[in-house]
């Protein structure tokens, strides 16, 4: 398999802290890649650099064989790499419908067209709509996004990603704060999903991670301490010591 | 395409209908008066609806806006004073002068955010203030009198006052259709995201910042048409015309009126400058009332006049 994403000895500071230590990591085409760490671990200032969003001190970012290290966020999104956000990030004054196709029309070309009305376009709204009833929210799409639970939130930040047809999602913890079920129906989702995607996937909720990720990389202080096959990463000394030790869950 | 039919759209047309009317009544009563008045409430509203789309829908809290008005006035009454009355030069001059400043204003404002973005399109409003203010050739503090008007060709005659307030009318009701359809185009929806969630925007592929300099450029030559049509109107221009009091009066126009909607500039407009007229027509005191009053639309009806139509629609 080609790899799709590398990341070559990408370091960060904050002051005295280190964020991302002189990580090295790869996931392959079609792979679902799990980061997990500690609280403090450095993966979303991680998810923050790939995304684009935070320039790194050194070290490159590699997206489809070029290098990205240097290209803005707005241009990576068009090159295929989505992001969602850990604190829900959408456009809560407009309607969940437009929403999905803000996404979609990020990715239909320039938007300098200032004469005709963009809700009537069904090359627009046709995708979109797609889109929301992949994750299940067809029926709320002319509510105004304000009006969604935090759950509906999630499966509407997955839709967005989604709708701007993407080659690689980076999903920052797509479960926070949802309940049992709802948690169940988004790792069903999500291993819809990656049939079709390369996931990078940072979460909390072990027992998904477990259930989904073909390749786990434990993050401690921003080092990769351990990367490998579930079943690995579960046995591996040095990552129960600084991490899975306190996790019910995995031996479960 | 028509526009969804509500009450906020029936009063906004109702509105307009009674503006088309009140030449008529002004016949019929002989009140002049009036006719002055509202002109300039066309003038001042056409000023407020361009504000309102980078404020109400691009989010773009410009303190400054007013400084377009003085722009678009002064390229008029300079290019009078320098014995050019063509319309057909003056207007143009007016429009691109305008845009070039809006875009050099708006290039540079627009990289900062927050309170930061208010101060510096203050800071640049107040820039053109001062310098309009030296100007000795031109009036300087004195101001500036045009001794013609505008010269289009017959039978356009902005001397005649209903003629002259009618083209004010014409323009404000394109300004309106023209805000309509853009804030609901790709441009338009591009512009709103920004508004809601700038980050998210630049996520998902929008260079936002492009988009939003594109609405203060808009925004900007549309106020420096309303900057010409006032120069005409009061014959006169000076350096109070873009003094920061007066942005301020665009601004409480768009949140009195209600943000972001179609006909709320105009709603804010009128009710600004009539109750100011009805008001210093009671006591000269009249901003100890309006205050008050201003502050209760802020506390209580988010959304303004707009805001309070669209809730008695629903019940």
């Amino acid at each position: 398999m080609a790899e799709l994403l590398q990341v070559e000895s990408l370091a960060k500071r904050f002051g005295g802290i280190v964020a991302t230590d002189n990580l090295t990591l790869s996931v392959p085409e079609g792979e679902l890649h799990a980061l997990i760490g500690p609280n403090g671990a450095g993966k979303t200032t991680l998810i923050a650099q790939l995304s684009g969003l935070l320039v790194p001190d050194s070290g490159r970012v590699y997206f489809g064989g070029g290098d990205i290290t240097g290209v803005s966020m707005p241009s990576r999104s068009l090159l295929g790499l989505a992001r969602s956000f850990q604190i829900t990030s959408l456009f809560l004054d407009l309607s969940v419908l437009d929403n999905v196709a803000l996404a979609v029309q990020a990715h239909a070309g320039h938007s300098f067209h200032f004469w005709s009305n963009a809700r009537r376009e069904p090359e627009l709204r046709d995708p979109a709509r797609a889109a929301l009833a992949r994750v299940g929210l067809s029926a709320r799409g002319d509510l105004p996004a304000s009006a969604l639970s935090h759950g509906e939130h999630r499966q509407l930040e997955l839709a967005m990603a989604l709708a701007s047809r993407p080659r690689m999602l980076l999903l920052d913890e797509p479960m926070a704060g949802l309940g049992p079920e709802e948690s169940a129906r988004m790792v069903s989702m999500l291993r819809d999903l990656k049939k079709e995607l390369t996931i990078l996937l940072v979460e909390h909720d072990m027992e998904a991670v477990f259930a989904l990720a073909d390749r786990i990389t434990v993050l401690v202080y921003g080092r990769a301490i351990a990367s490998g096959k579930p079943e690995d990463i579960r046995n591996n000394a040095q990552v129960r010591d600084a991490y899975l030790g306190e996790q019910e869950a995995v031996h479960g | 395409m028509t526009p969804t039919f509500n009450l906020r759209t029936t009063v906004g047309l109702l509105l307009l209908l009674a503006l088309v009317l009140l030449p008529v009544y002004v016949e019929l009563t002989g009140s002049r008066f009036l006719l002055t008045l509202f002109t300039r409430i066309v003038i001042l509203a056409l000023a407020a609806v361009s504000l309102n789309l980078i404020l109400g829908y691009g989010g773009m809290m410009s303190f400054g806006h007013a400084a377009y008005l003085g722009i678009g006035g002064y390229a008029v009454g300079m290019l009078a004073f320098e014995g050019i009355t063509s319309g057909f030069v003056q207007w143009p001059v007016a429009l691109l002068v305008s845009a070039f400043f809006a875009f050099v204003i708006g290039a540079l404002s627009l990289r900062t955010r927050g309170v930061y973005f208010i101060m510096i399109t203050l800071a640049f409003a107040q820039m053109a203030y001062y310098i309009v203010a030296g100007l000795a050739r031109y009036g300087g503090d004195d101001g500036l009198t045009i001794e013609k008007r505008s010269q289009f060709i017959a039978p356009i005659n902005l001397s005649n006052k209903v003629q002259f307030y009618y083209i004010c009318l014409v323009l404000l009701c394109g300004a309106i259709y023209l805000v309509w359809r853009l804030v609901n185009s790709r441009f338009g929806m591009a512009l709103q995201g920004a508004r809601s969630n700038d980050t998210r925007m630049r996520a998902i592929g929008f260079p936002t910042y492009h988009y939003k300099l594109i609405g203060f450029v808009i925004a900007g030559t549309l106020c420096g048409l309303a900057g010409a049509l006032l120069a005409n109107h009061t014959d006169f221009v000076s350096p109070a015309m873009m003094y920061w009091t007066r942005s301020g009066d665009l601004i409480i126009m768009v949140v009195l009126g209600g943000m972001g909607s179609t006909f709320g500039p105009l709603f804010g407009a009128v009710a600004l400058l009539v109750l100011e007229e009805v008001l210093s027509g009671i006591t000269e005191h009249w901003q100890i009332i309006l205050g008050p009053l201003l502050l209760l639309v802020v506390l209580f009806a988010r959304g303004g006049i707009d805001g309070l139509l669209g809730k008695a629609h629903h019940g």
